[in-house]
C-alpha cells in the first residue's frame, strides 16, 4: 500500500518534472519565433541570423567562451536562487558583487600568502563582503520590516556611488600618473589558475562546485528544508518552530555570499584588480533572468548559464554579418518573459489536472481492506 | 478649519523662507535661490515627479512597478526619434506612446497571465536596454552625429515660456521687462529670494514642464474625484471587495499600467527632448528607481510626490549649479531642524524633539567639519533619505493595501 503511494508520488514529480521541462523548451522556441517575428518586421532574415548564431556558436574554440561567461551568471543566478527560495527577491546582487569585488581585490594586495591560501582568502573575503552587504537589507527588513525588493534596488545605487568613493579617496592605484584607473594588482600568487590557457579559468570549477554545494544545502540538509518551508508557507513553517527572523538573514546573507563571488572569475582570473571599466557590471540583473530560466535548480541554472553564455558568445561574430549584436539580448530577455508566463499558466493547469484527479479517485483508496 | 490650516501653511512657508535668506546672506551664497538654481532644479524636478506619478498611477491599482525605469528608457528613445523624425511635439507623443508600450507589456504579464509583479518589472528594465540597443543599432548607426549609443540630434527644440512683464524674454519682438530679475539683482532680505524663486519658475520654462507638473492635479483630481479614480484605488485597496461591486478590476489595472506607462515615457521623453536634443544610452540614469522612491517618500500621494521630487531635484539642481553651496546646505538644514526643534519642544512632541535634536547636531557637525562633499556621494542622496524615510516613519506610511498581490477574478476567494 506504502510502496503502491510512494510510486504515485514519484510519477507524479516525474511527470511534474517532464511538465516543467517540456514547458520550459516549448517556451523558448515560442520566445524564438516571437524574436522572429520582430526580426522579420525590422527587415532582417530571422532564418539567417538564427544560422548564423548556431554556425558560429557551436565551435570548439566558442565551447570554451561559453563556459567562460556561463561561469559569473552562475554565481548570480545562485545567489538570486537562494533568495527565491526563501520568497526574497534579492535584486541587490548587482551592488553586492560589486562592492565585493572592490574590497576583495584591496585586500588581495595587502596579503601574502602561499598560492592556494591567497587565492582562498581573495574569495573569502569577497564572500564575506558580499554578505555585509546584503546583511543591511537584511536588519532593514527584520528590524523595521522593509521590503527587500525596495531596499535591495535602494542599496545597489547606494553602493554603486559608495563604491566610487571609496574606489577613489582610497584604493585607486596612481603609480603610472592616473592613468591606470584600477586597484593595484594582484600578486602572481593570488591569482586563480586557468584550465585552459587563456580561455577558461579554474573559477568555472568554483562555479560548479557552488551550484553542488547549493543544491545540498537547500535540496538536502535540514536547514534547506527550513528555508524552503519558510519560502513555500511562511505561517506554517512558523508555526513548525522555524525562526521566521533567523531565516530571513541567513537566507539574505548566504545570497550576499554567493553573489560576493560574481565577479571573482575577473578580478582573480582575468584583470587582477578591481576597475570601475574593467570590472564587468549588469550581472546581477543577468543572474535573476538565469534564475528564472533555471527554475531555482542548480542544474537548471547551469543549462540557462550554458544557454546565455552561448547565445553572448556568437554577439561579436553577428556583428560582422550585418545583423544587430544587441538581438541576442532581446532573445533573452523574450525568453525569459516567455519562459515565466509559459510556467505560470503550465504549473496552473497541471496542478488543476492533478486536483481533478484526486477528485476522481475514490477515497476507499485510503481504507485497509 | 480650513483657515487655520492656510494660516499654518503661510507661517510656515515664511518662517522658512525667512531662515532660507538668512543663509543665504550669512554664508554669501546667492545660489541658494537665485532663479538659475531653481530653473535647473525645476528641470531636474520634471522627470523624477512624472517618474513618480508613474508609479503612484500603477501602485494605486494595485500593481508594483519596477519597470518604470525600462518604460522611461523606451519614452526617451522613441521621444527622440519622433522628435528627430516630426518634431518636439510628435517626439514627446512618440515618448508616451513607448513608455505605454512598456506598460501594456507589463500588464499583459502581470493582470493577464499573474506572473510576479517584480519579475515583470526586472525582465521589462532589461528587454527595454537591450531592445533599445537593437532599434539604435538597425535606425541610428550611420546617420550623422548617430550610434549604437545616441541618436543624431534634434532639430528644433520645443517653445519655451516667460510671463510676460514678470520675468524678461521675448514675446512677437517685444521684449517685456524683467522685473522678478530686477527684484533678484538687489539681493533685499526675503524679497530677493522670493524674487529669485518665482523667476526660476517663470522664465524660460519648456512647456513639457507644464505639462509635467499639470499632472499633479489632474492626477489627484481623478484618482480622488471621479468615478473612475475611486474604482481604480479600490482595485488596488481591496479588489476582492471592488470585483463584488461589480468593478471589472483587471480592466481598471490594464488602464492604471497604460497610464503609468504613459507617464514613465512622458519622464523619458523629457530627457531626451527638453533636457537634452539625442537620446543617448543610460540617459535615465536609475530616474525610473528615484521616481519609486520619491513614490514611497511620497506616502503614495500626488502631493507627497510634488514635494520629494522637488527636493530631490534641488539637491541636484544646486550641486549642477554651485557646487561649493553644497555646505551651505549643511547650515541651511542645520537652521530648519533647529526651528522644528524649537516647535517641538514647545509642542512636547518628545519623539519629534529627538529625532529634529539629531538632525540639527549632525548638520551643524557636518556644517564646520565638512569643506567639499564628494560628487560620488551626493549622488546617492535619494536612495539614502528614502531608507530612512522607510525605517523611521513606517508607521505613517500607507501604501495601497493589495499593491503587489495578484488578483485572478472570478475564483473563491
Amino acid at each position: 500500500m506504502n510502496q503502491q503511494l510512494s510510486s504515485t508520488r514519484d510519477f507524479d514529480s516525474m511527470r511534474k518534472s517532464l511538465n516543467t521541462l517540456g514547458s520550459s523548451v516549448a517556451a523558448i522556441i515560442l520566445a524564438l519565433v516571437i524574436c522572429g517575428v520582430l526580426l522579420l518586421i525590422t527587415g532582417k532574415n530571422p532564418l539567417m541570423a538564427y544560422g548564423k548564431i548556431l554556425e558560429t556558436g557551436l565551435t570548439s574554440e566558442k565551447f570554451l567562451e561559453m563556459l567562460k561567461r556561463a561561469t559569473p551568471l552562475i554565481f548570480s543566478a545562485i545567489a538570486v536562487s537562494i533568495g527565491f527560495k526563501m520568497n526574497l527577491f534579492n535584486i541587490g546582487v548587482e551592488g553586492q558583487y560589486l562592492f565585493a569585488a572592490l574590497i576583495a581585490a584591496e585586500m588581495g594586495t595587502h596579503v601574502s600568502l602561499p598560492a592556494p591560501l591567497h587565492v582562498l582568502s581573495i574569495l573569502i573575503v569577497a564572500m564575506v563582503s558580499g554578505a555585509a552587504w546584503a546583511s543591511i537589507a537584511a536588519i532593514l527588513k527584520i528590524t523595521r520590516g522593509i521590503n527587500e525588493v525596495i531596499s535591495t534596488i535602494m542599496l545597489n545605487y547606494i553602493a554603486l556611488s559608495f563604491i566610487q568613493w571609496i574606489f577613489e579617496t582610497f584604493f585607486r592605484d596612481n603609480s603610472d600618473g592616473g592613468l591606470n584607473v584600477k586597484t593595484t594588482e594582484i600578486a602572481p600568487s593570488g591569482r586563480m589558475p586557468d584550465l585552459v590557457n587563456d580561455r577558461l579559468n579554474g573559477m568555472f570549477i568554483v562555479a560548479l562546485f557552488v551550484a553542488f554545494l547549493y543544491w545540498v544545502i537547500v535540496f538536502r540538509s535540514r536547514f534547506g528544508f527550513q528555508l524552503r518551508a519558510s519560502g513555500l508557507n511562511p505561517i506554517a513553517a512558523r508555526t513548525a518552530g522555524i525562526p521566521a527572523n533567523r531565516m530571513i538573514l541567513f537566507a539574505l546573507l548566504l545570497s550576499g555570499a554567493v553573489a560576493g563571488l560574481v565577479a571573482m572569475p575577473s578580478v582573480i582570473g582575468d584583470v587582477y584588480a578591481y576597475g570601475p571599466s574593467s570590472t564587468p557590471t549588469q550581472f546581477g540583473f543577468a543572474g535573476i533572468t538565469v534564475a528564472l530560466l533555471g527554475r531555482n535548480h542548480p542544474f537548471g541554472i547551469i543549462v540557462a548559464a550554458m544557454l546565455f553564455g552561448f547565445l553572448d558568445s556568437t554577439s561579436a561574430v553577428l556583428q560582422l554579418s550585418e545583423i544587430p549584436s544587441s538581438i541576442v539580448k532581446v532573445i533573452q530577455a523574450i525568453i525569459v518573459l516567455v519562459v515565466v508566463i509559459v510556467n505560470e499558466a503550465s504549473s496552473r493547469r497541471f496542478n488543476r489536472k492533478i486536483a481533478e484527479q484526486a477528485a476522481l479517485t475514490p477515497k476507499s483508496l485510503d481504507v485497509k481492506p | 478649519m480650513t483657515q487655520s490650516k492656510n494660516l499654518r501653511l503661510f507661517v510656515l512657508i515664511s518662517v522658512a523662507l525667512a531662515i532660507i535668506s538668512t543663509v543665504r546672506l550669512w554664508t554669501d551664497q546667492d545660489a541658494l535661490t537665485s532663479s538659475d538654481t531653481i530653473g535647473t532644479a525645476l528641470r531636474l524636478t520634471v522627470p523624477i515627479l512624472l517618474a513618480g506619478m508613474a508609479g503612484l498611477w500603477a501602485e494605486r491599482c494595485g500593481v508594483l512597478n519596477i519597470g518604470i525605469e525600462g518604460m522611461m528608457i523606451f519614452g526617451t528613445w522613441f521621444g527622440a526619434w519622433g522628435a528627430w523624425q516630426f518634431g518636439p511635439w510628435a517626439g514627446l507623443l512618440f515618448a508616451i506612446l513607448g513608455g505605454m508600450f512598456g506598460g501594456l507589456v507589463h500588464a499583459v504579464a502581470t493582470v493577464r497571465f499573474n506572473i510576479d509583479q517584480v519579475i515583470s518589472g526586472v525582465v521589462i528594465n532589461l528587454f527595454a536596454y537591450f531592445g533599445v540597443r537593437y532599434l539604435s543599432e538597425l535606425v541610428y548607426v550611420g546617420k550623422k552625429g548617430g550610434g549604437i549609443s545616441q541618436s543624431p540630434p534634434q532639430k528644433s527644440a520645443l517653445p519655451k515660456f516667460n510671463l510676460p512683464v514678470l520675468s524678461g524674454g521675448e514675446i512677437a519682438g517685444w521684449k517685456s521687462p524683467d522685473l522678478l530679475g530686477w527684484l533678484e539683482s538687489q539681493r533685499w532680505f526675503i524679497l530677493g529670494d522670493l524674487g529669485g524663486i518665482a523667476r526660476g519658475l517663470t522664465h524660460s520654462i519648456s512647456w513639457a514642464t507644464v505639462i509635467a507638473i499639470i499632472v499633479v492635479p489632474v492626477s489627484a483630481w481623478v484618482l480622488w474625484r471621479t468615478r473612475f479614480g475611486l474604482r481604480l484605488r479600490s482595485s488596488g485597496e481591496s479588489p476582492v471587495a471592488a470585483e463584488s461591486l461589480g468593478i471589472k478590476v483587471n480592466r481598471l489595472r490594464y488602464y492604471g499600467l497604460l497610464i503609468s506607462g504613459g507617464l514613465a515615457g512622458l519622464a523619458g521623453g523629457t530627457l531626451s527632448i527638453v533636457a537634452s536634443s539625442y537620446y543617448r544610452q543610460g540617459q535615465t540614469a536609475g530616474r525610473g528607481f528615484i521616481g519609486l522612491a520619491t513614490m514611497i517618500f511620497g506616502n503614495w500621494r500626488p502631493s507627497g510626490i510634488l514635494t520629494g521630487a522637488m527636493l530631490f531635484g534641488y539637491a541636484e539642481g544646486i550641486k549642477l549649479v554651485a557646487s561649493d553651496s553644497i555646505t551651505a546646505l549643511f547650515l541651511l538644514i542645520a537652521s530648519m531642524s533647529g526651528a522644528f526643534l524649537i516647535y517641538a519642544i514647545i509642542r512636547r512632541k518628545h519623539s519629534q524633539v529627538l529625532v529634529t535634536l539629531c538632525a540639527f547636531l549632525l548638520s551643524t557637525v557636518a556644517y564646520r567639519t565638512i569643506d567639499t562633499v564628494p560628487e560620488s556621494l551626493t549622488q546617492s542622496l535619494p536612495y539614502v533619505v528614502t531608507l530612512i524615510v522607510l525605517a523611521t516613519a513606517t508607521q505613517r506610511l500607507r501604501p495601497p493595501a493589495m499593491a503587489g498581490v495578484p488578483f485572478r477574478p472570478g475564483e473563491p476567494h
